[in-house]
């Protein structure tokens, strides 16, 4: 896929203030820093299977900042910036990675479903959490993620279908960054823009550069402001790029030429925000170098959280399958316990 | 011959297919470019070109109702399902059409394909990719089940299943598809659906098993020996239909049956072949059958998947408990 023009007009810069600018930059390192850490996690064999997101920090980011702290999140397994921003603990997505259950916890008070894996069955669930939200008259915003390839699932479609039906307070999200593992948007599908699919659910559609994050927070802040005031939901694309493999297990190297990489990496996310930081006079290459420093003590941080966690108790398998265990499952359990104690991963 | 893993043996099974038929097509998410995500498909568009090895859309309902009219309008379609815990949302395709074509048509119509899934735990996958979820398919009539355990038999069961008139779902056991090799013989061979096979055979009790857990039974068979039980091992090979008769012989010769598998225990397969068991050879039996499987608990993330499946101390608790009744 060539990188594409932005598509909307660019955030008038000079209405953000310096301070939320500059909050959405920290944030951006942040999350890339976090992601780079979990790679080499993984390949050090100190984490499972990673879904890395780098490339795709604006486009996270940008929506995480739109969106007020009551709203709800239905994220698939990528969503780990937008995560942090709404107030998921790192050391919980650590865990996540790491196969625990604690892992799919958000604190009390954060609104975020856990990782769906499902190609997008979170979809719906969105559009769900929005209709109750609209019963219940608050003016509360969900967002569903979802990915390019994702647009292929027939939830999508239903989803979307109910969104623009009952006229719902969703926003439906999608990163377009161009791959479904190894196959283009190209092979997705045979319409130019996925934005445009929009209208055929009587739904607003609108395609953002997702690498610029003045235009993704100004497209989400305004979707938000809509379907708050009850005019129903919005479908976005924000067109972006992953710069590494889909997951830890894949090699992109197989599917895409490296210098389609390189052209995607000119226009870093993350340096358009900084030439910007810098023009404003309010940021400097020290002031950068010293951030990063930052950002990796809280990851480090967060990584000693995860490592530091007692290894799964047994128990955990069974005590949360119903409310009440029934004797079946009572049964089981005191098996497991009898043939392997209870705790200490084996 | 040259030894292979199950996977190189799966991909050759398809390369002969590929070779012979061209109606044959190979079709799915990630198996073109990239070989799939196990390069179960490695090399095959390369050879055949993209219009029998096809990269599909993201979109499991597509891929198998497009297989339906595929199969049913002359070709031998091939899908993949990149995790069997990802076959769902093509249930209602599988269900209500795949398996009913013949029946609902009154055999003007038919639908011969193979739609092939890894499947199981045990890889430290995230959630919903080591789901074992072969009793529902095995609980729909009018489709096939069958599960290699070996690289002979990957081969061979796989052929067969795409000469078979009827519909065919090949589970591909992906914690074995690269954990020994063994010789798969050049060119076509089949191996005969609906039939099971001695894999040790033994005088004490039997234990049934297939796909990944037949090695975790041949290893808990080890165990027993030592402790002086001499455990006959059969591989089902093919979950539906069931080789009534080789269980039924294996088990009037011991008296005594554990079946193993990783789907949670309620209502799977353990219970059919328990039942099969008591049809065929109630008075045979020195002991209740033991079932040896996953807990009644959806399917774990990865830090408690060890815990979820049977191991080889496990199902060596189901041989005693069969022994010492
Ligand atoms: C129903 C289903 N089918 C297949 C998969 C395997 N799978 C995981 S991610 C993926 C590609 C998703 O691509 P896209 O929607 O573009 O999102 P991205 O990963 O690029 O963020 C596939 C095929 C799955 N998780 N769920």
């Amino acid at each position: 896929m060539q990188p594409t023009e932005q598509q909307q007009p660019t955030a008038t810069h000079e209405t953000l203030s310096n301070e939320l600018l500059l909050d959405m930059y920290r944030s951006m390192i942040l999350v890339r820093h976090f992601d780079r850490r979990a790679v080499h996690l993984q390949r050090t064999g100190r984490l499972g299977t990673y879904a890395p997101l780098e490339g795709q920090e604006a486009a996270q980011v940008g929506c995480g900042y739109a969106l007020d702290k009551r709203d709800w999140l239905f994220p698939t397994y990528r969503e780990h910036g937008v995560s942090i921003v709404h107030g998921l603990p790192m050391s919980t997505i650590f865990l996540y990675w790491n196969g625990r259950p604690e892992g799919c916890v958000p604190p009390e008070g954060v609104n975020i479903f856990p990782v769906s894996v499902p190609i997008a069955t979170q979809v719906p669930h969105a559009v769900g959490a929005a209709w109750a939200s609209k019963l219940k008259g608050e003016d509360v915003v969900s967002v569903g993620f979802l990915g390019d390839g994702a647009t292929s699932e027939g939830d999508f479609h239903e989803a979307m279908n109910f969104a623009g039906v009952f006229k719902l307070p969703v926003i439906i999200f999608c990163q377009n960054n161009g791959f479904a593992i190894s196959v283009p948007l190209s092979k997705q599908t045979a319409v130019e823009t996925l934005a445009e699919k929009a209208a055929g659910y009587g739904v607003e559609g609108v395609r953002v550069d997702g690498n610029d994050l003045l235009a993704v927070y100004e497209t989400v802040k305004k979707a938000a402001d809509k379907a708050r005031r009850g005019e129903g939901p919005t479908f976005i694309e924000a067109v972006t790029y992953r710069y590494g493999s889909h997951t830890t297990a894949d090699d992109h190297t197989r599917y895409r030429e490296a210098s389609e990489v390189e052209e995607w990496k000119a226009k870093d996310p993350i340096d358009r925000v900084k030439k910007i930081l810098i023009e404003r006079g309010v940021w400097s290459e020290e002031q950068d170098l010293a951030e990063w420093a930052k950002v990796d003590g809280d990851v480090q941080a967060a990584i000693d959280e995860m490592q530091a966690t007692p290894s799964v108790a047994h128990d955990r398998l069974f005590d949360y399958a119903y409310a009440e265990l029934p004797q079946d499952l009572i049964e089981q359990r005191d098996e497991v316990r009898r043939l392997y104690g209870n705790g200490g991963a084996k | 011959m040259a030894k292979m893993t199950i996977i190189q043996a799966i991909t050759e099974g398809l390369r002969v297919a590929l070779r012979e038929d061209e109606r044959v097509l190979v079709l799915g998410e990630d198996v073109g470019v990239n070989g799939g995500v196990f390069r179960a498909t490695e090399g095959l568009q390369g050879e055949f070109g993209p219009h029998r090895v096809v990269d599909t859309p993201l979109a499991e309902a597509g891929i198998i109702g497009s297989s339906v009219g595929l199969a049913v309008n002359g070709m031998r379609p091939i899908p993949e399902i990149q995790f069997f815990g990802f076959i769902y949302p093509a249930m209602e395709q599988i269900v209500a059409h795949v398996s009913r074509v013949r029946m609902r048509s009154q055999g003007r119509f038919t639908c011969p394909m193979v739609i092939r899934a890894p499947y199981g735990a045990g890889i430290r996958a995230p959630e919903l990719h080591g789901d074992s979820p072969e009793a529902f398919f095995v609980h729909q009539p009018g489709i096939k089940v069958v599960c290699p355990s070996n690289p002979y038999d990957a081969k061979g069961l796989l052929l067969a299943s795409i000469d078979d008139p009827d519909p065919v779902l090949f589970l591909e056991p992906l914690r074995m598809y690269r954990a020994f090799r063994e010789e798969v013989p050049e060119g076509r061979y089949t191996v005969e659906l609906g039939k099971a096979n001695v894999v040790k055979p033994g005088k004490d009790v039997s234990v049934f098993a297939w796909g990944t857990m037949l090695r975790v039974a041949l290893e808990a068979a080890k165990a027993a020996a030592e402790k002086g039980v001499d455990v006959e091992v059969v591989d089902l090979r093919t979950l539906s239909p069931l080789d009534r008769e080789t269980i039924a012989e294996s088990v009037k010769k011991t008296g005594r049956a554990v079946v193993v598998h990783e789907a949670p225990k309620t209502a799977g397969l353990g219970a059919e072949i328990a039942a099969v068991i008591q049809d065929e050879a109630f008075l045979y039996l020195e002991a209740p059958v033991v079932r040896v499987a996953g807990y009644d608990t959806p399917q774990p993330l990865f830090s408690l998947e060890d815990i979820f499946a049977p191991d080889a101390k496990r199902i060596l608790h189901g041989i005693d408990k069969a022994m010492n009744f």
